[in-house]
Formats: structure tokens, sequence, C-alpha cells
């Protein structure tokens, strides 16, 4: 390495290109998938347990055998809370991987302004609970996060459409006929229309008056620590409560089909990266043992082992791979930081946030030293089985 | 009734033969018969192509032979590993090439400490004081921590008389080392491993085409047609 110093920066650089082009690319792709995942998690929760649903089945005859033609019809699904919520939730708030449990109750209604009426969704909830599953406070674009039984949140939209804005009030009107006046006490931005025009939060208090379902809940949001884990936990929380739980995955399937898609682009990009670094390590030390093969030679007439210089190959291979990867781990990060601050969205944010982890560059160290030493063993094994006569006569 | 003196070199019905069962199957050495005693200075000469080179990479333990045994410090080979041989060869027995053969890459007191590597692994300060006596010995200390290749062929070659006693060998294999030398420095090397056989006692089997050389030397033995010309 010492000798031909050109050729070492040469390679070197190339590994050097290679790590930097695997680090940017993962935590570019990484710092992405968090981004949409962030963005899918902001207004829902993790997982969502409901009421079983209505199901028909056709009566069986007197022998127990099915009619024939017997045709079903799917039963409306009425408004239904969950059986023994308080100890649904206490039960779920027990598992380890559960961070909070929100009651809460979920229901259509009409809200009027003169002569202008929208339908809605009502999410009634306490707030406490519900804002470190949704943090809806971040999304105030005017008034404040602070909840009473007598105030609703309302998107932009909806507040454009109804022509409000904060201390206005409103008429909320379920199916049931209950009405119910509320004052605007905060509008927020969900950053998509179609939430901020039908989305509504009011206490749980007020909604559970206003849909007719005093001390009862129509769901238990959840957050999870883990969110890849979450059907797993949704699945766990179904056998333990006998109650219907969907996680995100489930409810996002395409989105999360997506981020595997990409995840597995990233590991494929990587690992051809890792090839053509591999490769050109191990083309470099062939021409390195043929270039060498002389002075290997000599050492092995002065009493040096065919293991030695196994190992004085394979060390160069690792050791290639190692200047490569701190180099490149250097221009990854130096490209990572000036991406984040050139490219920026039409309004000059920060387009997503990109967090250069620790544990990428060491991963990144531990790949290319490894693809080093795995490359050079080819050319090291060569190296060591030469014939110290015949590569001393040249 | 005296003591026989152990030899350092004990080769007895050595053959070698190349591309055995090929058609270009070729016996180079006949059945060499050849004993070194411990400090004797031995030239070995003759015709190009003669089986000098083969001999000698059989007796540095490089090559093996087809038949016949080899004795080094009275140690039996033929039946050693490729391992036991490195060993023996590194602990026993020096070369000094026609060509200085040194590591570019390293300086002269490197290219000097390299023979040690094989037991130490790596270098350190014991084999930097071993190497610095032994090139003060040859009249290079100046030079050192001269990269290799800035050394004339003279003293590249002084460099590697001092690189094959790095290892206190009991036998020099010396192959044509003044071939590429002006007859001053020749003269210089050839004095330089005299010395060294008489003062150390170390044996050298010093192979030349050089006559008024190898008329200096304790005995000359002449290889013809890969036989020992009686």
């Amino acid at each position: 390495m010492r000798e031909g110093r050109v050729q070492t920066a040469f390679i070197v650089g190339g590994i050097s290109i290679g790590v930097a082009v695997i680090v940017f690319m993962s935590a570019l792709l990484s710092g992405l998938q968090s981004n949409f995942v962030r963005r899918a998690l902001t207004g829902q929760s993790h997982i969502q347990v409901l009421p079983l649903k209505e199901v028909v089945r056709p009566l069986r005859s007197d022998d127990h055998a099915w009619p024939e033609n017997a045709t079903t019809q799917a039963p409306l699904q009425r408004l239904k809370s969950i059986d023994q919520w308080q100890s649904a939730a206490a039960q779920i708030n027990a598992m380890p991987d559960v961070m909070v449990v929100s009651p809460a109750v979920n229901g259509s209604a009409l809200v009027m302004r003169g002569d202008a009426s929208r339908a809605i969704t009502l999410i009634g909830m306490t707030p406490e609970l519900y804002f470190q599953i949704v943090p809806l406070p971040e999304k105030i674009v005017r008034g404040q996060a602070h909840m009473d039984v007598d105030t609703i949140f309302i998107g932009t939209d909806l507040a454009t459409d109804l022509g409000v804005t904060v201390g206005d009030k409103l008429r909320v009107s379920a199916a049931n006929g209950a009405i119910n006046t509320l004052k605007v006490g905060a509008i927020f931005d969900l950053g998509n229309k179609g939430a901020n025009s039908r989305s509504t939060f009011v206490t749980l208090r007020t909604a559970q008056s206003l849909l007719g379902m005093a001390g009862r809940v129509s769901v238990l949001d959840i957050t999870v620590r883990d969110v890849y884990a979450a059907e797993v936990v949704a699945q766990r929380i179904s056998t333990l409560t006998h109650l219907e739980a969907d996680s995100w995955i489930k409810t996002n399937e395409q989105f999360f089909t997506a981020v595997h898609a990409q995840t597995t682009a990233n590991t494929a990009i990587r690992f051809f990266v890792a090839l053509s670094v591999g490769f050109g390590i191990a083309s470099v030390l062939v021409v390195s043992v043929v270039q060498r093969s002389r002075e290997i030679g000599i050492f092995r007439a002065m009493g040096i082992t065919r293991g030695q210089i196994l190992r004085i190959f394979l060390l160069q291979g690792g050791l290639l791979g190692m200047l490569g990867a701190i180099s490149g781990s250097t221009m990854g990060g130096i490209a990572l930081v000036l991406w984040q601050r050139f490219e920026r969205n039409a309004d000059g944010t920060v387009m997503f946030p990109l967090s250069l982890e620790p544990s990428l560059f060491f991963q990144a160290l531990a790949l290319a030293t490894l693809t080093g030493l795995l490359a050079a063993f080819a050319p090291a094994l060569r190296a060591a089985r030469l014939d110290p006569v015949v590569a001393i006569r040249g | 009734m005296s003591i026989q003196p152990r030899p350092v070199l004990d080769m007895r019905g050595i053959v070698k033969t190349f591309n055995i069962g090929q058609p270009n199957e070729a016996e180079v050495l006949h059945g060499i018969d050849l004993t070194l005693q411990h400090g004797e200075f031995c030239a070995v000469i003759g015709p190009s192509g003669s089986g000098k080179s083969t001999l000698l990479n059989i007796v540095g333990l490089l090559d093996r032979p087809t038949r016949g045994t080899l004795a080094v410090c009275q140690q039996e080979t033929t039946a050693l590993n490729d391992g036991e041989l490195t060993h023996l060869r590194g602990h026993t027995i020096g070369f000094v090439f026609q060509y200085h053969h040194l590591i570019s890459a390293f300086s002269a007191i490197e290219n000097v400490m390299m023979p040690m590597l094989g037991d130490a692994g790596s270098f350190n300060d014991a084999m930097r004081q071993r190497a610095t006596v032994l090139l003060d010995s040859v009249g290079l200390l100046r030079w050192k921590d001269s990269p290799s290749t800035q050394l004339s062929g003279g003293q590249q070659q002084r460099v590697a008389v001092a690189r094959a006693l790095a290892m206190k060998p009991a036998l020099i294999l010396a192959d044509e080392p003044t071939g590429n030398l002006d007859t001053k420095s020749a003269d210089a090397v050839f004095e330089l491993l005299q010395s060294v056989s008489r003062e150390q006692g170390t044996s050298v089997l010093f192979v030349t085409h050089n006559a008024a050389l190898s008329g200096r030397c304790d005995r000359t033995i002449e290889v013809v047609d890969g036989r020992i010309k009686p």
C-alpha cells in the first residue's frame, strides 16, 4: 500500500464513493420513509380497537343443515360501544408494547351555521391522552389547544366553508336529533383537505352526550412503541380482548407495501454498490499480487510463512475497505448536510428531516471492512500459494 | 579418537526431475553428494544451465528434491512439511541473490529487519537494534533510514548481506551476489561475506562465474550437467 500510493489512492477513492453512495442513499431513503410514516400516522393512532361488527347468519333447519339458496343481507353497522371498555383499556394498557390508550367516541353529525351546513365526523376524546397519539396542538393554526365541554376544534377547510373563526359558535346536530351549540376553540391544519373539512374534535363527554352514548366509548385509540410491530400487537389485543383491533399497517396496506418495496430497493442498491466495491478491491489486490510476486517470493525465502502472507493481503483488503469507509462516510455525511441545506420546499422549509445516525456510519464501516476482507481472500490465497522459486525467478 | 565435526549441510544422492510424467520431463540433478562443514566458504562454479541454481534452491529449502536426502544443521528435511521447512529456512539459512531483491517500499533498516518478522509479526525495538548493528557491520549505518531505492548497487547488495545475517544463520547461500557489481563493489561484498564466515563461523555456498573470486574460497566445486565434477 505504501509503495503503490497512486493505486491505493484510486481504490480508496473508489471505495469512498461507493460507501458515500450507501450512506447518502440509506439516510435519504430512511428519512423519506420515516417522513412518510410520520405523515401517515400524524392524524391516526397506531391501532384502533373497535367493537365486533354485526354479522348475519342464516337460520338452520331442524336437521341442522344449511338451507339451500339462502341469501343473507349485510346488516347495517349502527354506532356501537365497546362492552366493558374500562376493563379492556386497562388490559391493553398493561401490555409492555403499548404506550398510550385513549378512549374515544366517533360518530357522524351535521354542523350548521346560518343556512350553511356540512356533514362532519365528530371525534370525542380525552385531550391529555389523545394529544399523545395525534399531536393536534402542533397542527393548530389559530386558537388554543385548551378544550372545554363547550368547545369544538375544526379544520381550516371547514372554517372557510362555514366562514367561521376562533370564538364563533356552531350548531352541531347528531342523527338522533340531539343538538348542541359549541364554540370554535381552535382551527387546525392536518395537511389533508378531506380531514380538514370533515374531522372535528370535542371532549369525550360532549360527544357522548351528542351521540347518545353516555358513559360509553366506540373506539380505543392506541400508540405502540414500535410502529412496525403494530399489526402483531393488534393481533395480540384482539386475542386478549375479543374485540376487533385494526393496525395502521392493515388499514394502510398499499402504503405499507410501498414502504416495504422501498426498503427492498434500498437493500438492493446497498448490495450492488458493496459488490462493486468488493470487485474493485479484489482487482487491485490481484494486480498487486502479480506485481509483487517477486517480493512475496523473497518474503517466503526469508522465512515468512504462507499464513503470514495470507494475513498481510487480508489486512491490506480490510484496511482499504476501512479507509474507504472512513472517507466515504465523511463524504456521505457532507453530502447529506448539503442536501438538507440546499434542497428545500417552495416555502423554504426542509423537505423532510434527515437523521445522521451514528449507527449508519458504523454499519458502513463494518460493511466496507468486511467487503475488503472478503474481496482480499482470493488474491491473498493466490499470494500465499506462490512458489517462492518461481516468484523470485519472476 | 577424534571427534568428527558436524556438517551444516549434508546432501546424499540428490536427484531433481522436472515435469515428471510429461513429454518434457527433464532430470536436472543426477545424484549430488555434498557436505559443507561449519564455517566453510565454498565456491560453486559451472556453466549456465548446469544446475547450480536448482542445487541452491534445494539447499535453500525453496524446492524439494525428487530423490535423495538433505540435512541442514543435522535436521533431515525430506519429511518436513511446508511450515516446518519455512521455519527451518528462516532460522538457519540466509540468502543473497544476484539482484539484491530488497523491498523497494522499505528503508534499509526495514529490509534488514524483514526476516525477523517471521517470528515477531511486526517491527519492534529489539529488531531495530539488531538491524542497526548489522548495518553498522556492513558500513551502512548512515543510510539505515534511507529508502532502499536511493542506495547504490554495491550498497544495496551490502544491505542484502546484512539482511541475510539477520537471523544469525548457520549457512548463507549467495547466488552470484557480485554478478551485477563493478569490480570494487564485488570485491567489497566478497570480503564482507568472507569476514562473516571467518568471524561468525557461518558456512557460505557462493555461486560465481568469477574465477578470481572462486580461487579465494576455501573450496571450489564445479557443477557440470547436473553432477559435481570430481
